[in-house]
């Protein structure tokens, strides 16, 4: 008899998820922040060349139309933060085409929340706080600068170091071609391979100032220091696993038009499918969101570390190959 | 053959890198945050039986290896080349190189039945039954009397394999053995 009607994850692991999640909103609710929830299906998608947005059609007032599942909840939330919510959270099913593996599943649970009116140095003390309401044993929070993490760990510099040097570090660490790739793709494989796994053993490690070109929704930053332009973002690093990404956000409503165009430009050319970009985020940033910061939270991730469980398949009830 | 792409890839999927046949052992899915997605991904040499650990970007595709594993019966080697059958009912017979047989050299028996792995129809590797019944040639005398524990001795049995056993065993005696780890199990 086949047993896989039964779920990934024990009843009892899903008792302490449950509990954790409890948890998590008594975090926000003990600070104000409104919990609220957004669609997972719209008409426009995440046009990120390295997200892979699924989408279905369906029979909608309009008549029958393209839907996408959304790679997180952000665009949603920002249009309510532009109507006036004031500070949002949500735990949000979110769905990424291809991402299956030990710390992947096709779709998962996002923690995403906006602070109208925080600094992003504001936003990674809460981030930290709260992580440690999930997992109060965590040892302490370090603020580590991307181009510092490449010069310890690798002895180069992202930013200045030639190409053709990458190339060969990232061909000799991945044994893979990376000899036609781009800077960044360079750089996201020894991120990837080389540096993450040694980030947040015995506490919390915090990711800042990558690459300008690796901004995604962040806006720029001057680097007084170094003197280049740096993505006003950090990412939060437990045990060698990513769990959160924040951001600065971007509030200029062409600035985030002309990326979304730039993004189908570069889903052109690399032979990948387009994205309706969407084009009532646009309008919303036209009308005026408040300038703040948010981020995005992997919840099984951390849920998975707070259970010292391997596979984040673990502690879902039904992974996919499940489901 | 056709190709797969590294989201088809999962444990089992035989394709080729290098020009060798590989079975898929893991595929683990990495990603920094917000950037390029590359696929770690861990592979068994069909041929050597070395495991690779090799990255491709997600989205590149390998090309599937003609590989299939059949069941055969082993019939006789000729100082050369070992010969097996196919139990499909066509009689169909197979001729194994010494390379291919590796350590399942010491595991034959005839009329057993093994798995024979073929790639584009030439044998590249034989996998013996777990657990496999042969006769004893050579021990030492057993002790009598001594059935209860303690002890054990080498013991060379009829196809070549040399297994520790109680010190009771005699010669002669068929012993039911574990082929995976070379290991007595009982009087058969």
């Amino acid at each position: 008899m086949a047993d896989d009607w039964q779920p990934s994850a024990s009843i009892e692991t899903l008792r302490e998820r449950a509990r954790l999640l409890a948890r998590v909103r008594a975090f926000f609710a003990e600070r104000g922040v409104l919990e609220v929830e957004t669609p997972v299906l719209g008409h426009g998608g995440s046009t990120d060349v390295h997200l892979d947005s699924l989408s279905l059609e369906a029979a909608t007032p309009a008549g029958r139309e393209r839907l996408w599942l959304q790679t997180s909840p952000e665009f949603h939330m920002k249009r309510l933060l532009a109507a006036g919510s004031g500070p949002i959270f949500q735990l949000a099913r979110s769905f990424r085409d291809g991402e299956v593996g030990r710390r992947h599943n096709l779709e998962f649970t996002m923690l995403e929340w906006y602070r109208p009116g925080f600094t992003l140095d504001g936003l990674i003390g809460e981030t930290d706080a709260l992580i440690r309401q999930v997992l109060p044993g965590v040892g302490p929070c370090r603020q580590r600068r991307y181009r510092d993490l490449f010069r310890e760990t690798l002895q180069v510099d992202p930013f200045s170091t030639p190409l053709d040097t990458l190339r060969q570090l990232a061909t000799r660490h991945g044994q893979i071609d990376m000899r036609e790739s781009e800077r960044d793709g360079c750089l996201d494989l020894l991120m990837s391979l080389v540096i993450e796994p040694g980030l947040g053993r015995g506490g919390i490690d915090m990711v800042i100032d990558y690459p300008a070109s690796q901004a995604a929704l962040a806006r720029w930053r001057h680097d007084p220091e170094d003197g280049v332009e740096v993505a006003a973002r950090f990412e939060a690093y437990v045990e060698g696993l990513e769990l959160a990404n924040g951001y600065h956000e971007l509030t200029d409503a062409a600035e985030q038009a002309r990326r979304f165009a730039e993004d189908n430009r570069e889903r052109e050319r690399l032979g990948k499918p387009m994205v309706d970009s969407d084009r009532r985020l646009v309008a919303a940033l036209q009308a005026g969101m408040p300038e703040g910061c948010g981020v995005a939270l992997g919840m099984d991730r951390l849920i998975q570390l707070a259970l010292g469980k391997s596979r984040v398949a673990e502690v879902m009830a039904f992974a996919t190959p499940r489901a | 053959m056709a190709n797969y792409s590294t989201n088809e890839f999962k444990g089992g999927l035989k394709v080729m890198l290098d020009g060798d046949p590989c079975n898929i052992v893991e595929n683990e899915f990495v990603k920094p945050g917000k950037g390029q997605a590359f696929n770690r991904v861990k592979l068994r040499n069909l041929i050597t039986g070395r495991v690779w650990e090799r990255t491709f970007k997600s989205g590149e595709s390998l090309e599937g290896a003609d590989v299939m594993d059949l069941e055969m019966e082993y019939l006789y080697n000729d100082g050369d080349m070992w010969y097996f059958m196919k139990t499909d009912g066509s009689f169909e017979q197979y001729a194994v190189e010494k390379k291919a047989l590796g350590d399942t050299e010491k595991w034959l028996k005839e009329q057993v039945a093994y798995t024979v792995t073929l790639w584009n129809d030439n044998a590249i590797s034989v996998t013996p039954p777990n657990f496999i019944e042969l006769e004893v040639v050579e021990t030492d005398p057993g002790l009598k009397g001594d059935t209860a524990q303690g002890g054990s001795k080498p013991a060379t049995l009829s196809s070549g394999a040399v297994v520790r056993v109680p010190l009771f065993i005699n010669q002669g005696e068929v012993l039911k053995v574990d082929t995976r780890s070379g290991e007595y199990v009982s009087r058969a």
